[in-house]
């Protein structure tokens, strides 16, 4: 396996981590959100806080370390993403500062400001849609090179029904992502009033999942010819990742084996995830950037990937006595111990 | 070629985030030390009055780290979204340190979930000590790869720049680069004495406003030791600063001083102001410059003379420099006289007017920071790669740096009152006195 390789991978598994965690954590904060609007906040309140509390420092560093990454795989990147993102991303940037700042404050400083869980909620619906906008510039069309420099078509942009269905898919998917894990999470607190609403989320955003997928796949049919052809050679692997869609939502219905559930969820994004990432093989922004003319020379690569093999060493355990203390260990999920 | 308005909203962004970054991040590395000295002290000394710091302590750096957090993910961000050919060209030779940094913040967030959920599940409170040291360590790694980046940027190497084109990249001798040693050194020990100030600062704020309580006492009597500590360590690095600078970038140096004309037995120049090119007011120390630079009197220090027009930095440095030497000295001078005080019993150093003194002691100590940042930065200046790329080259072609500027004020508007008042609220609602009464009632722990 070529360096190139090697270093996409590593950032791409950063990313699906940041999406299944971030996922959980944006969902998490809608469906409390909701649930004090709609009154019932004694039902989910508790769950959602006592998952959060230790983890969303965590969550945020997978960010961090997929974008220092590419900079440092791909340095590329930063001349053209970094050029024509200024303003989607720098919303984002405002969006997680809200967020992680008025969490901390809610949760350490004064309880229950109304206000402040409402901005919590919306952001982390926000957020997934400005982060899927890169998703849909690097499938090309919307970047322009002018006197050698990218440029940005917003209107070109706003305008197309690929970023909108990107931006529905990537909501649904963190509304499903999060009620799913959360079901799993609030039934093992022994907390049937949250398992049961969680469960109906996880049910209700199952549907817009599935079909604005099918509808990525449909516009990219036309917009990205190249795109489109590869992935049906890997047709294969997206049909893996429904079937295991098709498990979770039939464990869910029946009430059964939610951890199952959890597991066929993950893997399910993972095939999709991967799946498309490969199909996507070898540009980075299609058709000004590769993998390959983007690369950095070959002493940095063996460097970062020396560090980071160093740093999953010390990671790892880490990670694992984290998730130990605080998503295994039933006397903390049920809030015996504090 | 270059869009100039882009380049000078890139230039405002850049050091709005920084400078509202470093004050959380300079907490950020500090404190975590401070918290587990305190728990050492409590445990060691078997005294529930340090352990119950360690925890007060603990509660008010969430919330900084919080925003730092955030602030540094902008910043982070920020680098590729405003200097994309920065970050495209350095990127080759310094992506390693930034990559580093983030595995140090990764072990520190996880550690302190863990340190944050634990206090009454762990029991064994040396165990839970044992938490705080990747905190600790996490913290301060992250301070001391991210300052390599910025030493990377005053004094670039470990690679040949062939046509345009970087060869030959070396990744370590990138980081391990001459402006590193000092740098990191300064940068780590500064964060330590400014955070020890800080912490200093709230319990003097109590003794002043009427409490007469041991807790503050102790509180007092451990940071201000600590404080002068890091304030004789951060003069004798100020020190070797200036021998590298002398050495590697006498521009930064010439400018900061107004040491206009190459000469031996160079004078140090203390405050003042320019007029037309002079120098009025300042105090002169004869030979001070020459023995901060080389460590000898009649050493010759490199003038502003010798360094073309457009490659000399901003004169203003000078005040910054006036300003963070100031307050160093005068911090260091302070925590002296309070530690030799309290050990002599003088009853100078109980009175209210000595501890408004250590009140104003912490934001001082925050100011010392902002202005250092300030003079090494814009001593930089016109470069951001000193003597490879020039600032104007290295800035985003985008149209809407300015609207983002104005976000971005807002952003670290609402952050800063937020932090304020919930800092306030959360310590004025559970003082200690209630909170040791709470404790005495349901037992320890």
């Amino acid at each position: 396996m070529s360096l190139e390789i090697i270093g996409i991978t590593v950032l791409w598994t950063f990313l699906f981590g940041y999406v299944i965690v971030a996922s959980i954590d944006f969902g998490a904060g809608f469906f409390n959100a909701y649930s004090q609007f709609t009154g019932k906040e004694h039902i989910l309140n508790k769950i959602i806080q006592r998952y959060l509390s230790p983890v969303w420092e965590v969550t945020n560093v997978f960010l961090v370390f997929f974008f220092v990454g590419i900079i440092g795989f791909f340095p590329k990147t930063a001349f053209y993403y970094g050029t024509t993102l200024l303003v989607p991303v720098s919303i984002a940037i405002i969006l997680l500062a809200i967020r992680g700042s008025y969490y901390a404050f809610e949760t350490y400083g004064t309880k229950g400001h109304r206000g402040y869980s409402f901005m919590y909620g919306l952001a982390g619906l926000f957020l997934p849609a400005a982060l899927s906008v890169v998703l849909t510039i690097s499938e090309g069309g919307f970047v322009f090179l002018v006197d050698g420099k990218p440029v940005l078509d917003y209107w070109g942009l706003f305008t197309s029904p690929l970023t909108w269905s990107i931006v529905v898919l990537s909501v649904a998917a963190v509304l499903y992502i999060s009620a799913v894990f959360l079901t799993w999470y609030a039934r093992k607190a022994k907390d049937w009033q949250a398992t049961k609403a969680m469960r109906k989320y996880a049910l209700i955003w199952a549907g817009p999942l599935m079909i604005s997928a099918g509808g990525i796949v449909y516009e990219l049919s036309f917009h990205n010819e190249a795109h489109f052809n590869r992935m049906m050679e890997l047709w294969w692997i997206f049909g893996l990742s429904f079937l295991l869609f098709l498990g979770t939502v039939w464990l869910i219905w029946n009430r059964i084996k939610y951890g199952l559930a959890v597991i066929l969820l993950i893997g399910q994004f993972a095939l999709a995830f991967y799946g498309y990432g490969f199909s996507h093989y070898p540009y980075l922004l299609y058709p000004h950037l590769t993998l390959y003319d983007s690369f950095t020379n070959e002493a940095m690569a063996i460097a970062l990937i020396t560090a980071f093999i160093a740093g999953l060493a010390l990671l790892l355990p880490s990670l694992y006595l984290l998730l130990r203390l605080f998503l295994f260990n039933q006397n903390y999920v049920q809030g015996r111990t504090k | 070629m270059v869009n100039d308005n882009a380049l000078m909203y890139s230039r405002f962004l850049t050091e709005l985030t920084l400078s509202f970054h470093i004050i959380y991040a300079t907490i950020g590395v500090g404190v975590p030390l401070m918290i587990m000295i305190a728990q050492w002290v409590g445990i060691k000394k078997n005294d529930d009055h340090y352990i119950l710091l360690a925890r007060r302590w603990t509660r008010g750096f969430v919330i900084t780290v919080a925003v730092g957090v955030v602030t540094g993910t902008a910043i982070g961000l920020q680098l590729s979204l405003l200097w994309p050919n920065f970050m495209e060209l350095a990127g080759n030779v310094i992506a390693l340190p930034l990559f580093m940094e983030t595995f140090a913040f990764f072990f520190e967030a996880i550690f302190l979930g863990i340190y944050m959920y634990t206090w009454d599940r762990i029991l064994n409170p040396r165990k839970h000590l044992m938490l705080l040291i990747p905190v600790a360590i996490g913290a301060s790694f992250s301070a001391v790869f991210i300052t390599i980046v910025n030493a990377f940027m005053n004094a670039p190497q470990g690679f040949d720049l062939v046509n345009g084109e970087l060869i030959n990249v070396d990744p370590i001798a990138a980081m391990l680069n001459p402006a590193m040693p000092t740098k990191v050194a300064h940068v780590v020990v500064t964060a330590f004495m400014t955070s020890a100030f800080v912490l200093a600062s709230i319990a003097a704020y109590r003794l002043v406003k009427g409490s007469n309580h041991i807790y503050h006492k102790k509180a007092l009597f451990l940071t201000m030791k600590l404080g002068f500590v890091f304030a004789v360590a951060t003069a004798i690095i100020g020190d070797f600063s200036g021998k590298y600078l002398a050495k590697y970038q006498p521009e930064k140096l010439a400018a900061a001083e107004w040491h206009f004309e190459t000469e031996e037995k160079a004078p140090l120049l203390l405050y003042g102001y320019l007029d037309d090119g002079e120098v009025k007011n300042a105090i002169k120390i004869p030979y001070a410059l020459s023995i901060l630079a080389h460590g000898n009197p009649n050493a010759e220090v490199i003038g502003l003379d010798q360094i073309s027009e457009e490659n000399t930095p901003p004169l203003y440095i000078h005040y910054l420099f006036d300003i963070m030497v100031t307050i160093g000295m005068w911090l260091l001078f302070l925590s002296f006289i309070y530690w030799v005080g309290t050990v002599r019993g003088w009853s100078l150093v109980k009175t209210k007017a000595f501890h408004w003194l250590i009140v104003f002691g912490g934001p001082l100590a925050i100011i010392a920071i902002e202005a250092g940042w300030w003079m090494t930065e814009v001593g930089r200046q016109p470069w951001v790669l000193r003597g490879i790329m020039r600032t104007a080259d290295a800035a985003t072609s985008s149209d809407h740096v300015d609207t983002m500027l104005l976000l971005f004020s807002g952003l670290y508007t609402i952050l800063a009152i937020g932090t304020i008042v919930i800092l306030t609220r959360m310590f004025r609602n559970n003082p200690v006195e209630q909170e040791l009464q709470d404790r005495k009632r349901g037992g320890w722990r």
